[in-house]
């Protein structure tokens, strides 16, 4: 029972990180893919103003998640890091490069300097993801043995389902941010912002559905076993659960409802990470490490609990309050094309815009 | 005494690694990877944990006298503790990660004895942030009340966080709170390796040296600026707020230190002679200033007769232990950390002296030093403290080597079996060269605006 209640802090804290966290990467891939700095100068200032006043607080679910897997699972943890050190340094150098960026580019004081601090921030929030999913479809898959390093250093992460995996947490954050970003834009009153996004929702929310339909098939081939648990029990249902919520969402943006879409976007999302616990249960590291087997002593388990219980207890109250206030528009940004700004440095100006 | 280093070491021996024996040749790499990321992350939390009080203690000061100077201060330095806030976040993550990249087998091996600690530490991490956010962007915006609540909290979860992470470093050096059993560790009890003896007094001398390093660094900013000819209230008061409380708390620092030496001397007696370089176990067992250790013996440096003793034992008699109660294999490398700990301990001293002559100007006649050669101590300060505190976490760090888990488990079996440690080390050196000109490069570019500009709000809405 212990084990499995941490592991369900995991999930939940994984599930918490795709969605806040994985839609400030999702925006960071929007802005990516904007175009040329006077076209996607729109939708950079509201990148810019969106991810603002959060992204550290939604950073903090994936140190989150970090200490509980060591704290409660430590064999796995150390098997699972030294084997996989290729994709997370990678990740670890995207995370420095995606937040160090986005800082620097509010304070950039040309176009020149914002393009380049946006071009590091934007490629480091598609490979940040891709990274860490990919690290997710290696142990879904068994390609973590227990051990030090006693995994392939590339083939157990580059491989089709390890691959897709990364794919798929790329879209899916791009997905999120959009429909996140709909919303803002129709609190903020920025028509043209809400139908940009609109359309990035649909297109993002169609490949991610689709990706994930590929997804089945690639496991099927690749990860067999990761592709029965999907496919039966708890696992099947978190599948169908987070198909259904996935057209609803779809279908709720075409017809401009964004808040009840943010909703049943939250809902597909957090069925896949559920689903994917159903699907390795009872395994931690599929084919080598049961839960049970790789779970702390009880002492350690409920110390960790009882803390956890006790820090949520503080923590929600605190999250709500930020999220209350980031929400209701409270600690909104000024809008601004992020083009727009440079205008009056550039052509040498005293006149301030916005 | 003996007897238990000798039970201490056949402890050592029993310990099985949880992923067995690793065979790693670039150790060296792994470790200069660690101390590396350590020493860009250990000024931001200084940052983290000190800052946060001076900010709110200037906004609180604005709340009082209604001197629009204040908030002109606290609100320019709210934007600063942001972005090293955002900064230290990103390298603490590098810090986490590479706690399982570098050190898989530490961690799986006793992840569960001290793992709690970094569980409490995310939480308040977590809090911080949340309330760094809502602090920093709520300016102007929610109740001045809510606000000035809002930095109390930032400064309480700042406290909390460091002494979770100092929690396991004290834990690293007094290992307590199980138990090996046929080899693997048994019996946690995770509550009493996070209060460990190390624990309190790690804790307030890391703190302490937060005020140390964020008070001279930024009063020395405006001492430039006061060098430069710019001696207006905003200077003035710059100056002064963040050097009152470095200056209250370098005289404590000193008092903290001796405390830190005697418990060293007491639970980790091999680190304490690596201070010296004491090679016998020996009664008025002197210090010597400067030299280095070479054959068993300090050459070249200014011998001060039975002041280890004193600092050790506080008795000019007291014992020391020397370094030859344990294997040369169990000895940290003696000039490294020597040499860590007298640049600590000098450029301490020369702090104390500095805040001691600006209180007792201050004292006598209600005004700041004339001379110029105050102000540019000021200035050069700031950087010596930082330098002291990389010297005391070195001190404290490479004094507990070759142990990762003193006396119990060697770093060499820590390691990850993981290849290309080497290349991993030049790409993470070459990330931080590059964040550390990008931080430099945006506090620079914050520091050009007027500070006036941070009084916009008021005057667009008429108020003063």
């Amino acid at each position: 029972m212990l084990p499995e209640l941490c592991l369900a802090l995991i999930i939940a804290g994984l599930t918490a990180y795709a969605l806040l966290g994985g839609a400030d990467f999702g925006a960071g891939f929007w802005d990516l893919t904007a175009g040329g700095a006077s076209r996607g100068g729109r939708v950079r200032g509201m990148v810019q103003r969106s991810m603002t006043p959060v992204w550290e607080a939604n950073h903090v679910w994936l140190i989150f998640v970090l200490v509980i897997f060591w704290t409660a699972f430590p064999v796995a943890f150390g098997s699972v890091m030294s084997t996989l050190y290729v994709p997370l340094l990678i990740a670890v150098a995207g995370i420095i490069f995606r937040g160090t960026a986005f800082a620097l580019r509010g304070e950039a004081a040309t176009i020149n300097e914002a393009r380049f601090l946006g071009a590091l921030f934007a490629l480091s929030s598609v490979l940040v993801p891709f990274c860490l999913g990919a690290c997710l479809g290696a142990i879904a898959s068994g390609r973590v043995p227990v051990g030090n390093a006693a995994g392939d250093a590339f083939a157990s992460w580059l491989n089709p389902t390890a691959i897709t995996t990364g794919v798929l947490a790329v879209l899916t954050g791009a997905y999120l941010a959009a429909v996140y970003m709909a919303v803002d834009s129709a609190r903020g009153d920025l028509e043209d912002m809400r139908r940009a996004f609109r359309a990035r929702a649909l297109i993002a929310g169609i490949a991610a559905g689709g990706v994930a339909i590929g997804a089945l098939i690639v496991l099927r081939s690749d990860a067999r076993e990761l592709y029965d648990g999907l496919t039966s029990g708890g696992g099947l249902v978190c599948v169908i659960v987070s198909a259904v919520a996935g057209f609803c969402t779809l279908g709720l943006i075409w017809r401009h409802s964004f808040v009840a879409a943010r909703a049943a976007a939250v809902v597909a999302v957090a069925a896949i990470t559920i689903g994917w616990a159903f699907a390795q249960s009872p395994d931690l590291l599929p084919g080598e490490l049961t839960l049970e087997g790789a779970a702390a002593p009880d002492a350690t388990l409920v110390a960790l609990l009882v803390s956890v219980a006790v820090g949520l207890v503080v923590l929600i109250p605190s999250l709500y309050w930020l999220y209350s206030l980031t929400l209701s528009g409270r600690l909104d940004q000024g809008y601004e094309p992020l083009d727009q700004r440079y205008r009056p440095l550039d052509a040498g100006s005293d006149e301030v815009s916005g | 005494m003996l007897p238990a280093v000798d039970f201490l070491i056949v402890a050592a021996q029993q310990l099985t690694t949880a992923l067995g024996e690793p065979t790693q040749n670039d150790l060296l790499a792994a470790r200069e990877m660690q101390a590396m990321s350590f020493i860009f992350h250990i000024p931001l939390v200084c940052f983290g944990i000190a800052f946060p009080a001076v900010v709110v203690f200037t906004e609180g000061l604005w709340l009082r006298t209604g001197d629009p100077v204040y908030k002109a201060l606290a609100k320019r330095w709210s934007k600063v503790m942001l972005v090293l806030f955002a900064v230290g976040v990103v390298t603490g993550t590098i810090l986490s990660f590479e706690l399982g990249l570098l050190w898989p087998n530490f961690m799986a091996t006793f992840g569960d004895v001290f793992g709690l600690a970094f569980g409490l530490e995310g939480f308040s991490f977590f809090l911080e942030a949340i309330f760094i956010a809502i602090y920093v962007y709520g300016w102007d915006r929610i109740p001045r009340r809510a606000h000035l609540l809002a930095g109390v909290a930032v400064v309480i979860t700042g406290v909390t966080g460091s002494m979770m992470v100092i929690a396991v470093n004290g834990w690293m050096n007094q290992p307590v709170g199980f138990d090996i059993v046929g080899g693997e560790v048994a019996n946690i009890a995770p509550w009493a390796a996070l209060f460990n003896d190390q624990l309190w007094f790690e804790l307030t001398h890391m703190y302490l040296a937060g005020y140390l390093v964020v008070g001279f660094v930024v009063a020395g900013v405006y001492a430039r600026a006061w060098l430069r000819g710019e001696r207006g209230r905003y200077v003035r008061a710059g100056m002064i707020i963040p050097l009152a409380f470095a200056t209250l708390a370098a005289p404590v620092q000193l008092v903290v230190g001796d405390w830190a030496a005697r418990t060293v001397a007491e639970d980790q007696p091999v680190k304490l002679a690596a201070f010296e370089g004491l090679q016998e176990t020996e009664r008025d067992a002197p210090f010597h200033i400067g030299g280095i250790y070479e054959d068993g013996e300090v050459k070249y440096g200014i011998e001060i007769p039975e002041l280890l003793s004193i600092l050790a034992d506080h008795d000019p008699n007291g014992e020391v232990e020397g370094l030859e109660t344990v294997p040369a294999d169990d000895r940290p490398p003696i000039n490294v950390v020597r040499l860590s700990f007298q640049a600590m301990v000098f450029i301490g001293t020369g702090l104390a002296a500095l805040a001691a002559l600006f209180l007792l100007t201050w004292w006598r006649r209600r005004a700041l030093p004339r001379s110029r050669w105050f102000y540019r101590a000021v200035v050069a300060a700031g950087p010596l403290a930082l330098v002291a505190l990389i010297c005391g976490w070195i001190t404290t760090e490479v004094g507990r080597q070759p142990w990762i888990v003193y006396e119990l488990m060697r770093t060499e079996d820590a390691v990850t079996d993981a290849g290309g440690l080497w290349i991993a080390f030049g790409l993470t050196a070459a990330v931080y060269l590059s964040l550390t000109a990008a931080v430099i490069w945006l506090l620079r570019r914050l520091a050009r605006q007027p500070l006036e500009a941070e009084l916009e709000a008021d005057v667009a809405e008429g108020r003063s």
